[in-house]
């Protein structure tokens, strides 16, 4: 039997391993390790263990819906003449389970596709003339190779796993073996659900800061299983233990606080209790709560447990946010325009009414030629027919100009920013991007051109630009933001490039005085960010100057010193800011 | 396991007929908390003019769940039997063999179909095309009816919502708006009504949703984990018993389904003669003017969802109160973009609301 007690961090994983292999629909894995003695041990463990008649099957990463989910067999159909469905790998895993390589990678349309299989426990196919639905009740076992902060695992799909385990230790063996697991898999069923495992299980997420309910579940699951493993036929405190080691603790986003109510229970314990005080001497006078969350508690990775101390928990929040607009630049993606001829590759989408059509009128032809051998196809689909379909995605961007043209920047910085802009102008017109240009001094900001792809009327507008007066920098921002939300509703990428020292002296009703300015010009930057607009913000003062770059904090813009940047950096740090926009 | 609920429309060439080992949705009734969002698509149920609901929020929610249980929930609808569009027997679109047999036409009961807009799909299976298979084997230009036709009458679900592809969505908002997909293609030419109730979740965390996308929905909602531990373990506990007992949970739940469903009848019936009092209107008025609006959507939304929350809690007139319960799901979408997040919208038609209806 494994030994489901030791809390050490190599025992677990070699029991999570069991677990799967028992249960891979209630303990599905995510397993963070890079290539390595300790992932390779892992796997022979598992292979060990699997059941020989229950697929599992590597999933890569970049798979179409045509395998993921089943759609056309365009062979077959194009052998018999009529349509021929083929299973995806999802179904065709029905009852075992599937291996997603680099997770990390996954395309949140595909975790989604995924993820939604595992809810419903079948797929729907919907696809090429067909629909269909079929049963696939799969385990999932996600590798995430990604070392980097900004490459995640797709949380839609994250969320749906039980257990996230990380490997960087060697192994323990486990004594675990098929005739065991057999056992346990018999037993399985006849657990019973156990309200205090459930209460303590629920609160021990809700103090670890874990907002999804799926957690606890996945817990109690987990812990289900655990018991199954170890004969028991009721859940024992160490199963619900190790359910919040392997579920909860890798998820949490805080550090508990120490509960006051059971003060005198908790006294001596810091929140970095080492696990090894726990066993024996408690476990009949605390509650099974307590346990559970110093279970969890002390399973935290080092890693997590380092952010969590030093409150930068809700990073890993934030990160899997913007990774969306770069893939929707996949030829996958975005509206049809059209069919192409092209081979058949994966990620290519056939245009099945479009091959066809260009196959038919050749079919009495084909049919002549095709006639010496046996059976002859209704419809006799050549390489050369295939179309493909073709579709553009959404990559045009309108950059919004915005220009300081205010007694502050001084007359000579105006002309240096003016270049400045004529330069960038050019780079748009080679992206063809539109752009539009926004002017503020005096009293006010205004749109001196409205989003337009006539590069030439920008060149003039912006050649007659006055300068001189106060620097309406709030107004000017609130003016961004409309035209911004203007531009995304059109379905175009909004780019802001802020040319200004970010000296605000006139507050946003108009009134002049530094600090209300000041103060107005920050609020607005904050919104520019909350709308998510990308900006840039060059810096015209003759010394930088700290309020711009406060500035461009407040608005989540990169910051560019112009006295510093010469018209060729100038131009490749917008270039790059816009690069990383969708 | 007891046998899906719905039964399954074979589309023309629904080519592996296997057995249906579809899960039964969880109890709509038995869904802990989540009050808001309830609320919004019983009024959906109740009056479908309202115009779609939007789920956003947090993971693991429920909001999934809370659409699926929908369909076990609603009453059957009458119709023309065998019709691939769902026609009520007496406003047939005469499109189909069975709706173009006049008297003969059989009448049945169905269950409201609910239908599952899968990620993935593809065009034509949403919109309907051309029969390929029967154009090669038989050399006739059938239309094939898609998800559309499907969803007739009913609910389109559409889970992730912001990861539908653009051309779908183009497509939907136009649908939606007219009530009829117009399918001119591969040499097809064909109208036929799609009326449906569009229902979209999603987390905000995969990306914005379109304005003009958001726009369209009539209903808004925010979904929130709850917090206090004791519903927390509710939920837990009664998904953990749906899990092990289907079949057992889902009739343990039977008698307040039945009542929720009795309720939805009613609320429909009464719905004609409910009225809306003139003060009502003009409170309706003030608080879009209050709240900067665009757009007259959201004040008739408003009216709408209000009215129908009136029948359902069995009342003959629209008060004050219903007013105040539905705005914030009937206008928070609607605010001019000023968020420096999403809860400052629901925060401002609080503020809005106490001035305009006092305290």
């Amino acid at each position: 039997m494994a030994e489901l007690s030791s809390p050490s961090p190599s025992a677990d994983a070699a029991t999570a391993a069991c677990l799967f292999a028992l249960d891979p629909v209630g303990c599905s894995v995510l397993l963070r390790a890079r290539h390595g003695p300790a992932r390779d041990a892992w796997f022979a463990l598992l292979r060990r263990l699997w059941p020989k008649d229950r697929p599992l099957r590597r999933v890569p990463v970049g798979i179409p819906d045509s395998r993921l989910l089943g759609g056309l067999d365009l062979a077959a159909t194009l052998a018999a003449g009529r349509a021929v469905a083929e299973r995806g790998v999802l179904a065709e895993c029905d009852g075992g389970a599937i291996i997603l390589t680099m997770a990390e990678r996954l395309d949140p349309g595909t975790a989604a596709r995924i993820a939604h299989a595992i809810d419903e426990g079948e797929v729907l196919v919907a696809r090429d003339g067909l629909t269909q639905r079929l049963p696939a009740r799969f385990g999932v076992l996600a590798l995430d190779e990604g070392l980097a902060d900004d490459e995640l695992v797709p949380r839609a799909l994250a969320d749906r796993l039980a257990i996230h385990l990380t490997l960087d230790d060697a192994l323990l063996p486990t004594q675990m073996d098929e005739a065991g697991l057999d056992a346990a898999r018999a037993l399985l069923p006849r657990l019973t659900t156990d309200e205090r495992a459930i209460a303590a299980l629920v609160s021990a997420a809700l103090a670890l800061g874990i907002d999804t309910l799926r957690a606890p579940l996945h817990a109690l699951t987990v812990a289900r299983a655990a018991a199954a493993l170890a004969g028991r036929g009721a859940l024992a405190e160490d199963d619900i233990a190790l359910a919040a080691r392997l579920v909860l603790a890798p998820r949490a986003t805080c550090l508990p606080a120490p509960p006051e109510s059971a003060a005198n229970e908790d006294a001596e314990h810091s929140p970095q209790t080492p696990p090894q005080e726990d066993p024996a001497t408690e476990t009949d006078a605390r509650p099974l709560d307590n346990v559970v969350l110093e279970a969890a508690k002390a399973a935290i990775p080092p890693d997590l447990l380092a952010d969590l101390q030093t409150g930068l928990g809700m990073r890993r929040h934030a990160r899997s946010v913007g990774r969306l607009g770069a893939e929707q630049k996949g030829r996958r993606r975005g509206r049809p325009s059209g069919t192409r001829p092209g081979a058949l590759r994966p990620g290519e989408r056939l245009a099945l009414v479009e091959t066809i059509r260009v196959a038919a009128p050749w079919q009495r032809f084909r049919r002549a030629e095709h006639s010496v051998r046996t059976t002859t196809p209704r419809v006799i689909v050549r390489r050369e027919d295939i179309r493909l379909m073709r579709f553009k995605a959404p990559t045009e961007r309108t950059a919004i100009f915005v220009v300081d043209a205010s007694g502050s920047t001084a007359l000579a910085r105006l002309a240096e920013a003016k270049g400045a802009v004529e330069l960038l102008l050019s780079d748009c017109y080679v992206r063809r991007d539109t752009v539009a240009l926004i002017a503020f001094r005096g009293s006010a900001a205004e749109v001196i051109l409205p989003p337009t792809n006539a590069l030439a009327r920008a060149r003039r507008a912006l050649a007659c630009l006055p300068g001189g007066g106060g620097t309406p920098l709030a107004s000017a921002l609130d003016l961004v933001g409309k035209l911004a939300d203007q531009v995304a509703r059109r379905g175009r990428t909004p780019i802001a490039v802020l040319l200004t020292d970010g000296r605000a002296n006139v507050a946003r009703d108009g009134t002049p005085g530094r600090p209300k300015a000041e103060e107005d010009a920050l609020a607005a930057a904050r919104q520019l960010r909350a709308q998510r607009l990308s900006a840039i913000l060059i810096d015209t003062a003759p010394r930088p100057q700290p309020t711009a770059q406060r500035l461009a904090t407040e608005m989540g813009a990169r910051y560019l010193a112009l006295p510093y940047a010469d018209a060729e950096r100038l131009s490749r740090a917008v270039r790059a800011g816009m690069e990383m926009q969708p | 396991m007891p046998d899906d609920a719905i039964p399954r429309r074979s589309g023309a060439s629904v080519v592996t007929p296997r057995k249906a080992t579809r899960r039964p949705p969880f109890p709509f009734t038995a869904i802990v908390g989540q009050e808001e969002m309830k609320r919004a698509l019983l009024i959906a149920a109740v009056d479908p003019s309202v115009g779609g609901v939007l789920a956003f929020g947090d993971r693991g929610t429920g909001k999934s769940t809370t659409v699926r249980a929908l369909a076990a929930l609603l009453p059957q609808m009458s119709v023309v039997q065998g019709c691939p569009y769902n026609c009520a027997p007496d406003f047939t679109a005469g499109l189909c063999p069975a709706c173009t047999q006049g008297d003969e036409a059989h009448v049945t009961s169905v269950p409201v179909p609910v239908i599952d807009l899968p990620l993935g799909a593809t065009e034509d299976r949403v919109l309907g095309a051309l029969d390929i298979e029967r154009a090669l084997a038989e050399g006739v230009k059938a239309f094939e009816p898609g998800l559309l036709a499907r969803a007739n009458r009913g609910f389109l679900y559409i889970d992730e919502v912001n990861l539908l592809e653009d051309h779908l969505v183009d497509v939907l908002l136009d649908v939606a708006a007219s009530g009829e997909n117009v399918v001119e293609r591969e040499g097809i030419s064909i109208r036929h009504p799609a009326r449906f109730v569009l229902v979209g979740s999603g987390n905000p965390e995969e990306g914005e949703l379109r304005p003009q996308l958001l726009d369209r929905f009539g209903l808004s909602v925010e979904v929130r984990t709850p917090e206090d531990v004791a519903t927390r373990i509710e939920v837990v506990k009664r998904r953990d018993a749906f899990e092990r007992d289907p079949a057992g949970f889902i009739a343990s739940w039977a008698k307040d389904e039945a009542k929720l469903r009795r309720q939805i009848v009613s609320a429909r019936n009464r719905l004609a003669r409910t009225s809306v009092p003139d003060a009502a209107l003009d409170r309706a008025a003030r608080l879009c003017i209050a709240l900067g609006t665009d757009g007259l959507r959201g004040e008739l939304t408003l009216i709408r969802a209000a009215r129908a929350l009136a029948a359902f809690e069995g009342e003959t007139s629209v008060t004050d109160q219903h007013l105040r319960v539905v705005a914030p799901s009937a206008l928070r979408h609607r605010l001019r973009r000023n968020p420096l997040d999403e809860t400052a919208s629901t925060t401002r038609i609080e503020r809005a609301l106490a001035e305009v209806f006092g305290g």
